[in-house]
């Protein structure tokens, strides 16, 4: 039989279905940043964490199939720009950088406070992507001299 | 308008990415027009400020609440600093960083390094700075690793050790202020702090400042990192390090937190008047017998902040005036110099001065323009080095301190001796085998040295308006200590 990467049908079999719950999780936090503890900053570690463990279980190449390093890095990129065009748009809009120019709405409903709930997708995106990049980088980024460890990535 | 310091910059640095996978060679553009811009502006806030200071409240929201943005004629001086090497830098760049493999990647940081550079410089909020600090040292953490050969990733990771102590001791400073007066406002702080006087909690949190600002500026005790770092960049970022980051990190970060927010003091004066003169004959006593031409640069770019830190510390106007002067021509020389050592490097592919030679026959500019720097930051008159040093010097014997300034003559002294030999070395003597075959080096490389070796003329010739209209405003804004607060948040 071939040797296949990544664990155990147990555990492959296990993180497909907490990967999405863990996925969804980390969405409802960040969509919840201006009502409840939490924000874009948990939010992407938290889908960090989902796209993490699925390199964890699947091995590196299956992962990186589904998600590759140019995603990563534009997505990353993204979010950085957008966030920076929310701080514009204050400067735009309204005149003064970083103002909350968008209607506030009720406080404690899901739509309101503005424009903190684009700086928390944007974080989202950036913390998100940012983190995942970084364990890509140092889980398979390897020096010149160093053999390259076929299998296993954990 | 004052916001567009920091977002021109990062907008630039998180677009280069994005398009920068579309098209690999528009990076280089935007990243120039993005520097280009912010010289435009820093250029025009010499008009803005003259009315007095002005702030502005991010988000709407009104200092001491708010984060805020100042720009008083001290700003203005450091803003003018980096946007202008770096202007030019970039557009040495241009032509530079062909050779390594990724430039999308060296200007996505080099903007990232402007944005937390000017962040820092027009921050008014102790913890902004504190975060636009971090900015520009990580990115200069990942722009010194840039070629990924060993010896520049191990000089990276000592930086990245002694630069990450730093932080720690400043961020426990601001720490133990932000316990003792319950703000981080650096307007309000000044305020509060006003009424407590210096006692010993402010007083550690200032020592606590020296030794952390003093790691970034590498003055003498905190130097190691330095001689390491600086030649192991690429030579525009070497350039970029020695001309502007240890300035606005170090010296612009030290001076505003000490002159302006806890207060200058006999005691605090005397310590960095003794770090200054340290620094000076111990940066350029290691300097002399290096033979590697960047290394050689590095070490006097020790000796030179001396200058600026005794000049500050001394705290008199001509002092204060003659330390910032130096700070604004240290800039131009010794970015120049790494230039020049990297146009030499692109040329033979070597610095080791032992093994150049004849090179102001095959590369009349690069040697013209270096010739230009040696002399400048030897105080050789009528160049800008000369002025300020005279200014130091003079302050120095004003009030008193007639060790310090016979130090600032000898250690002037010596520099030019090292000056010399490397002008012998790698340009006067006749060519050796490495530089038989040298050329000039391509268009923009020459454009940013020539560009740099005029600013270096005409800072020297022109140097009485330029005191007038710069330096002179800047240096009451130290002088005036702790009225900062006054002026920011009125009253």
């Amino acid at each position: 039989m071939r040797q296949e990467s990544g664990m155990t049908l147990i555990v492959k079999r296990i993180t497909r279905i907490t990967v999405s719950l863990i996925f969804l999780f980390g969405v409802y936090i960040m969509l919840h940043g201006h009502l409840t503890p939490g924000g874009g900053f948990a939010g992407g570690v938290i889908i960090a964490l989902s796209f993490i463990h699925l390199v964890l279980a699947f091995g590196k190449k299956a992962a990186l199939k589904r998600i590759s390093e140019t995603t990563i890095s534009a997505f990353e990129s993204i979010g950085g720009v957008f966030f920076w065009s929310i701080a514009l748009g204050g400067l735009l809009f309204s005149g003064v950088y970083f103002l909350n120019f968008l209607p506030k709405g009720e406080a404690f409903s899901l739509f309101s406070a503005g424009t903190i709930v684009f700086c928390n997708i944007a974080i989202f995106l950036k913390v998100g992507a940012g983190l995942f990049a970084i364990f890509v980088a140092l889980a398979f980024l390897r020096m010149p001299d160093e053999k390259e460890e076929g299998g296993k990535a954990a | 308008m004052i916001p567009l310091f920091v977002a021109i910059p990062l907008g630039a640095a998180f677009i280069i990415p994005l398009i920068s996978k579309i098209r690999e060679g528009s990076a280089r553009w935007i990243a120039a027009g993005s520097a280009l811009a912010l010289l435009c502006l820093s250029v025009s806030s010499l008009w803005w400020v003259r009315k007095g200071v002005l702030v502005y409240s991010v988000g709407g929201w009104k200092p001491p609440f708010g984060i805020c943005m100042v720009l008083d004629h001290l700003s203005v001086l450091m803003l003018l600093v980096i946007n202008l090497i770096g202007f030019l830098v970039l557009l040495y760049s241009l032509d530079y960083i062909k050779k390594y493999t990724a430039p999308s990647l060296y200007y996505t940081l080099f903007s990232l390094l402007l944005a937390g550079l000017n962040g820092l410089a027009i921050s008014g909020d102790l913890f902004n700075l504190f975060v636009f600090l971090e900015i520009a040292s990580i990115s200069s953490y990942a722009l010194i690793a840039f070629g990924t050969e060993a010896e520049e990733l191990e000089a990276s990771f000592k930086y990245l050790v002694l630069g990450n102590v730093a932080d720690l001791l400043i961020l426990f400073a601001i720490g133990v202020l932000f316990g003792r007066a319950s703000t981080l406002n650096m307007a309000d702080l000044a305020r509060s702090l006003q009424s407590i006087s210096l006692t010993d909690p402010v007083l550690y949190a200032a020592a606590l400042f020296i030794v952390g600002f003093g790691l970034k500026t590498a003055l003498v005790p905190f130097h190691a990192w330095l001689p390491d770092a600086h030649p192991a960049a690429p030579a525009p970022m070497s350039a970029m390090l020695s001309g502007v980051v240890i300035k606005v990190v170090g010296v612009y970060a030290l001076t505003r937190v000490i002159f302006s927010v806890i207060g200058i003091t006999p005691l605090i004066s005397s310590v960095l008047m003794f770090l200054g003169i340290v620094s000076m004959a111990a940066g350029v006593l290691l300097a002399i017998g290096q033979w590697d031409f960047k290394r050689l640069l590095a070490y006097h770019s020790i000796s030179q902040i001396g200058y600026v830190v005794f000049g500050i510390g001394l705290g008199t106007p001509l002092g204060v005036a003659g330390g910032l002067f130096h700070l604004f021509n240290h800039s131009l020389f010794k970015s120049l110099l790494f230039l020049n050592s990297g146009a030499v490097e692109h040329a033979t592919g070597t610095r080791d001065l032992r093994k150049l030679g004849g090179l102001c026959r095959t590369m009349p500019v690069t040697s013209a323009t270096s010739l230009v720097a040696s002399l400048s930051i030897a105080g050789v008159p009528p160049l800008c080095g000369f002025w300020s040093k005279l200014l130091i010097i003079m302050a120095a014997f004003q009030a008193g301190h007639t060790i310090g300034a016979v130090v600032c003559i000898l250690t002037a002294l010596v520099t030019l001796a090292s000056f010399l030999k490397v002008q012998k070395f790698a340009f006067l003597r006749a060519a050796e085998g490495l530089c038989k075959g040298a050329r000039e080096v391509p268009f923009f490389m020459l454009a940013g040295m020539v560009l740099l070796a005029l600013l270096c003329i005409a800072a020297g010739v022109f140097f009485s308006p330029f005191l007038e209209l710069v330096i002179t405003p800047a240096a009451q804004v130290i002088l005036e200590g702790r009225r900062y607060a006054g002026f920011v948040l009125g009253g």
